[in-house]
Formats: C-alpha cells, sequence, structure tokens
C-alpha cells in the first residue's frame, strides 16, 4: 500500500535504528506527544530497536486522557437526558467519570452514539429536530477543525438543536508547562505531525529557543518515528535545539490556513484544565460570541459540575513522562482496561493502554 | 506560560465491574469472558461446558456427539457474500467441525420483529436451505416468537447444531503441542469490513464481499487425509487474535505468530489503516486456524490448495517452549509485540 509499505519497511527501519546507535554517546530522555505515536512504538516495538541510552517518554497526547472529570461528568449528565442524542467520538465511551461511563449512560437508556466526525452529529441534528444533538468535543489542534466546520454548518443550515460540550485543548502550552515543571528530564521533542498538518509549526519555533530543545515534528510509521529520533539525537549530541521537520511529506511550516481560520472563527484561545497536568493558561478553547448560544454547558446549565480528580491514579505523572506506565505499582494489578484507574488505561490512544497491550510481561 | 507551576495530579475514582450489561459485553473480548466465568459458568458449571469450546463433546449411547448453539444478529441482514441466514447456517456448521465432527441437524428460532417483509424472511430461509443442503444437514426443527416493532432488530436467528465425531482424535486446546505449526485457511477481516463498509455505506473502490463459507467439508477433508490435528477454531467474532489467545491461555502455551505470513486483503488493510482498527481482530465468517505437529504441515496445506475455501492457506505461526499462555507476534521489522484480548469491540479512534 503507497505510503504505507515504505514507511514500514525493514531495511529502512534497520539502517536508522544502525544510524541512531552510531549516533548517540551519551543517555537521552525524549518524549514523544502524540498518543498515536506511543502506541505506534509499542506497536512495531521501536524501543526494542534503540541504544539503552535513550529513553522514551509518553507525553500528553491522548486527548482521552487529558479530559478532565469535571468534563466527563458533564457528558455523562447531558447524555443521560431524554431529550439528547449524545454524540461522542468512540473511546471517549468507556472513561469513567466519577460514578460511570458513557456506556453505562447508553446500557441505561440513554441515546449515545460514536461517530467519526462531528459533521455525523450536523446530519442527526437535522433528522431530529426535536432533539437536541450535542457532539463531545475533545481532541487537539487535529479535530478541532472538524468541530468548528460542524459548528459553522449548523449556524448556515440554522439548526437550532446542535450543541457542543467543548474540551478541546492546545499542544504548546502543555509543552511548556512540562518544561517548566521542576520535575522535568525532557531535552527533546517529537511533535504530533497531525497537530502539525493543521497548525504548522511556527509556534515551536519560540519554545525550541526558550527552553533549549530540539524539537522534530515527526509522523506515525517506524520509519517516521525512527527518523524523528535520530534528528532528534543528532540535534542533542552537537547541542542544537531548533525545530525541524521529519514529516515533510504532509507538514508544512505554516500549516493548512484555511483549517486554522476555520478554528478562529468559531474558538477563542482559553484557560484548560487538563487531566493529570491541572489548569494550563492559553491551552484550551472557548466558543466565540458568534457561536456562544451552542454552547451545552450553558445550554444545560452544569456550571455546578465542577468535580475535582482524586489523587489515587498515578496518570499525571505518566502524562508528564516521569513514571514510565510499567513502573506504576497499580500497572495491570488494580489498574487494566477492564478496570481502568485513570484514562490512560482507558483510551487505545494512552500511553498505560499501550503498555498493556504490547508489553505487559516486561519490566522496563 | 513563565512561571513553573506545581503540577497536580489527579485522576478519576476507578469503576467497579459493570452493574448493567453494556455493548462491550457482547464484543468477545475480555469483559465477554469474565461475563462468562463470573455469571454464566459460575451456575452452569460442568466439565464439558469449562473446557469452552465450540462445541461440547458428549456421550450417548457409546456414541461421540458434538452439541453447540449461536445467535446471530447482524445489521444489515443482506449483505456482500450473505445475509444472516446463511451466515446461522455456515457459523454453526463450523463450530461442529472446529470440534472435528460431522454435521448432522440442525435447530433454528426465529425472533421476528412485527413488520418484517416476508419475502425477506423467505429469501432468509432459502439461503438457509440452501447452505443445509450443500452440507448435506436437515434442519429438523425451529420455533418462531414475534416481537412488538421496536423491540427487534428486523429478525435475530439462533441455530443449534449435532454432529457425530468420527475421529478418534480429541480436538482441543490443551492439545497443542511446542513445534506445532498454526494454519490459516486464506486472508482475514473480510466479513467483519464488508459488513461495516455497508452498513456505514463506505464507497469502496475494489468491491469486497463476506468471507462467510461453511469449511466442514474442507475440515472432513483434513481428517480425512489422516492429518493430526490437535485443535481447530473458527475466527469469527474478535477475529484471529481472539482465537489464539482463548487457545494459548487454555492450553497455557506460547504461540508465536508471524505478521509477515498473514494475508490481508488491500481493501480490508485500507479501511483499517483508515479507521485505526487492526484487521487481526476482525470477524471472519469462512476462516479458521489448524494446529498440528510441523511435520504435517505441507501435507495439510497440499488438502488445503486443493479446496475452494483453503486456496489462500498458509502457516503464520507455532506453538513455542514458554509454558506462559502468551501470543507474541513476530513484527516484520523483527522486533516483537504481545496480542491481547480487548476488553469488547475495537473502538473507533479519535485522531
Amino acid at each position: 500500500m503507497k505510503y504505507v509499505d515504505e514507511f514500514r519497511c525493514s531495511e529502512h527501519v534497520e539502517l536508522l535504528a544502525k544510524e541512531i546507535k552510531k549516533t548517540c554517546t551519551q543517555p537521552w530522555t525524549i518524549m514523544e506527544l502524540c498518543g498515536g505515536q506511543t502506541h505506534a512504538i509499542m506497536k512495531y516495538g521501536i524501543d526494542q530497536l534503540l541504544p539503552e541510552s535513550i529513553s522514551l517518554v509518553h507525553g500528553p497526547g491522548c486527548p482521552v486522557c487529558v479530559t478532565p472529570l469535571a468534563s466527563i461528568d458533564k457528558a455523562i449528565a447531558i447524555a443521560a437526558l431524554d431529550e439528547v442524542i449524545f454524540c461522542t467520538f468512540g473511546d471517549m465511551l468507556r472513561v469513567p467519570g466519577s460514578t460511570k461511563d458513557l456506556m453505562t449512560v447508553k446500557a441505561e437508556g440513554g441515546d449515545v452514539r460514536a461517530v467519526y466526525s462531528p459533521m455525523e452529529a450536523v446530519e442527526l441534528a437535522q433528522q431530529f429536530p426535536d432533539k437536541q444533538v450535542v457532539f463531545f468535543a475533545v481532541g487537539f489542534e487535529t479535530t478541532i477543525p472538524t468541530t468548528a466546520m460542524a459548528a459553522y454548518q449548523a449556524k448556515q443550515l440554522g439548526l437550532k438543536n446542535f450543541k457542543l460540550l467543548v474540551s478541546h485543548v492546545r499542544v504548546p502550552p502543555a509543552m511548556e508547562a512540562i518544561l517548566a515543571s521542576p520535575e522535568n528530564r525532557v531535552q527533546g521533542f517529537l511533535a504530533a505531525g497531525n497537530v502539525c498538518v493543521v497548525m504548522g509549526y511556527h509556534e515551536y519555533l519560540p519554545i525550541a529557543q526558550k527552553y533549549q530543545v530540539p524539537i522534530v515534528v515527526t509522523g506515525f510509521e517506524p520509519v517516521d518515528i525512527l527518523r524523528g529520533i535520530l534528528q532528534c539525537i543528532q540535534q542533542l549530541e552537537q547541542g542544537r535545539s531548533v525545530v525541524e521537520n521529519q514529516y515533510e511529506r504532509v507538514v508544512t511550516q505554516a500549516g493548512n490556513v484555511t483549517a486554522q481560520a476555520m478554528i478562529e472563527r468559531v474558538f477563542k484561545v482559553a484557560t484548560q484544565t487538563w487531566r493529570g497536568l491541572g489548569e494550563i493558561s492559553m491551552s484550551g478553547f472557548e466558543l466565540n460570541t458568534d457561536y456562544a448560544e451552542i454552547e451545552a454547558e450553558n445550554y444545560f446549565q452544569l456550571a455546578h459540575i465542577n468535580t475535582k480528580e482524586p489523587a489515587e491514579c498515578r496518570s499525571g505523572e505518566v502524562l508528564q513522562g516521569i513514571l514510565k506506565p510499567s513502573a506504576c505499582p497499580e500497572f495491570g494489578v488494580r489498574c487494566t482496561p477492564e478496570r481502568p484507574l485513570g484514562a490512560t488505561m482507558v483510551s487505545a490512544e494512552g500511553a498505560c493502554a499501550a503498555y498493556f497491550a504490547y508489553r505487559r510481561q516486561n519490566s522496563d | 506560560m513563565s512561571e513553573p507551576q506545581k503540577i497536580e495530579l489527579a485522576c478519576p475514582v476507578p469503576i467497579g465491574q459493570y452493574e448493567k450489561i453494556v455493548m462491550a459485553h457482547g464484543g468477545g473480548g475480555r469483559l465477554m469472558q469474565q461475563l462468562i466465568d463470573q455469571v454464566m459458568l459460575k451456575e452452569f458449571d460442568n466439565s464439558v461446558a469449562s473446557e469452552k469450546n465450540d462445541s461440547a463433546v458428549v456421550m450417548a449411547n457409546n456414541a461421540r456427539l458434538a452439541f453447540t448453539t449461536d445467535s446471530y444478529v447482524v445489521n444489515p441482514l443482506f449483505f456482500p457474500g450473505g445475509d444472516i441466514g446463511k451466515m446461522a447456517v455456515c457459523g454453526t456448521l463450523n463450530d461442529l467441525a472446529m470440534s472435528g465432527a460431522r454435521p448432522l441437524y440442525l435447530s433454528c428460532g426465529f425472533i421476528i420483529e412485527e413488520g418484517f417483509a416476508i419475502e425477506s424472511l423467505q429469501t432468509i430461509v432459502q439461503s438457509m436451505s440452501q447452505q443445509a443442503k450443500a452440507a448435506g444437514v436437515e434442519i429438523v426443527t425451529g420455533d418462531t416468537k414475534v416481537v412488538e416493532k421496536g423491540k427487534g432488530d428486523g429478525i435475530y436467528i439462533n441455530t443449534s447444531g449435532i454432529g457425530c465425531l468420527e475421529t478418534p482424535l480429541q480436538i482441543s486446546p490443551s492439545m497443542i503441542q511446542q513445534g506445532d505449526v498454526v494454519i490459516i485457511n486464506g486472508d482475514i477481516g473480510r466479513h467483519g469490513i464488508a459488513i461495516m463498509a455497508a452498513r456505514e455505506n463506505f464507497k469502496l473502490e475494489q468491491p469486497l464481499e463476506s468471507d462467510c463459507a461453511d469449511v466442514s467439508g474442507l475440515v472432513k477433508l483434513l481428517l480425512d487425509a489422516g492429518l493430526e490435528i490437535h485443535c481447530m477454531r473458527d475466527l469469527t467474532r474478535g477475529g484471529l487474535v481472539t482465537a489464539l489467545v482463548e487457545i494459548s491461555a487454555t492450553a497455557n502455551k506460547h504461540i508465536m505468530l508471524q505478521e509477515a505470513a498473514l494475508a490481508v486483503p488491500d481493501t480490508v488493510r485500507s479501511v483499517c489503516e483508515l479507521l485505526g482498527l487492526d484487521p487481526c481482530y476482525v470477524a471472519n465468517e469462512g476462516r479458521f486456524i489448524s494446529v498440528l505437529p510441523a511435520e504435517q504441515a505441507e501435507q495439510a496445506l497440499a488438502v488445503m490448495h486443493a479446496h475452494p475455501l483453503g486456496k489462500g492457506a498458509a502457516i503464520i505461526g507455532t506453538v513455542e517452549a514458554a509454558n506462559n499462555g502468551l501470543v507474541t507476534m513476530k513484527n516484520k521489522i523483527g522486533t516483537t509485540r504481545i496480542l491481547e484480548l480487548l476488553s469488547g469491540s475495537q473502538l473507533p479512534r479519535i485522531c
């Protein structure tokens, strides 16, 4: 399959692994920002190809994992209402709120539907004018343009029954939160290629400079990830810290300006709470005044739901790259994909789930 | 952000076991295993049921009989390559065949929703009849119930089957041994993706048909050839990995798969790549694996390749020395990974 097979080719993989070994002379810690990259690393066993001196740590780039408990509880409250069709990406179905998850709401009679695109929610709103159709808008810059497009389309169509429960997040402020933390041990980043397709990588230039940290925009196939690691190691070994683009076949510095314009039309940047990382200024979005009427939180009057997460699970440390999933004492013991203690174990993209699925018996 | 901030660790309260049935309980993964172990087998505990084979092997007047049942719920009811009726007959024939039995008789139970077109029912019954005739079995008893509009999904079908075991072999996960090979009769993922494409109206460049088929004839050829088959499993809900994990866990053996040996049709691969699905967990309705001694592999492949349902047969794995109950995959790039049961069904991913 074109654009896939050549990036999973074993000869290329072998050459890159050799080059990395040759280049690396000392221990380095690199964070891959995206949960999709974490999964690719686990699935393809990319860590098995690296010298022991390179530690890969897993970043906060799983949208399911960083959605705060209060948002999940709001989603559950809305989904349980008779007049609502609640639409969500599939992996949010099993993320536990304080008492239940969306899958249980569905089992109790709530109309909860897994969709692939927010546009499906717009179609449902047209189809069921007597229902309030609510889309749970989670995810990074990768998914935000489609939410914005759905909001825009709903407005164009004059739909009064389409609502958004917004919990979108931005990558750059989270990177800064990690780098500014006194416990930080990340020395280089693999930035999420899918996020950069939309946003470009101009936002990362000041971060690389300010924190003297190499940032390599990286794709998701084994060859992409190994190239990203190689470029990051080359910079670290040479004492450089710039933004490089490994994922040139789809990412440009400016990104998709049409998508960015659509985001700006519908949303404005706002403070956002992250599960595990707490409140980070400028790290999320709220709807612009023009779109305020589709804000589900206001419409359903849910401001009083403000659940705080109990500090039982250590996903916060996992999300910051301080704790490896398999080093958590609850990993695979009290915390499994059936009984997740935290969201990192729930989502297929979550770092703990990736470890559980592909590397359960190792204790690295 | 310029000030270092104290990062508060936070996490949700753990969910206990579900108090109500959720869709994931029907996905063939760990939640379903939990339900079978903690609810069903807790009450139905007996040595036959505990083996958790596709068919129960029981004795009646010194005859060894295989007995199985399966319920069919599928949306859409008619899909490229078959319909719910064909599935209901083939699925039960296949379950009997996996124990080494020759299928003899089937029953059928229909739960039909008010308003369902009689013409559609006729089409479904005709395809059941055709499949049964082709396999030389008879549908000898049945039951029909009608439920109110909105309380069924058009039609649900249950079939049960009885077969006789003419082979002296005991075909069961516990029989697999180090040095055995795992042979599959073709490529994977056709049924699940064909159904999904039909349900979601995907416009596929290459048409894709379900692999829905009765493999009992092919199994008979393998048995008649005198092959010492240790275990067989059809790769239905939960796909190849789910079947292998169940076998390896029951046998407490290590099964190593070779990614390079697995055939995945291009269309299946494309859809899986686009949607973030793993074809190894996608349902099949005409594929099965057989585990047998390595020295008989060539003969088994020759028998399979000569049959229309075994043209794509290949050795895809081996039973290894370790007694760890794990299934691992040797990736094409030389690394290895563990293959696990899913909790429920595969969930579409966010991005």
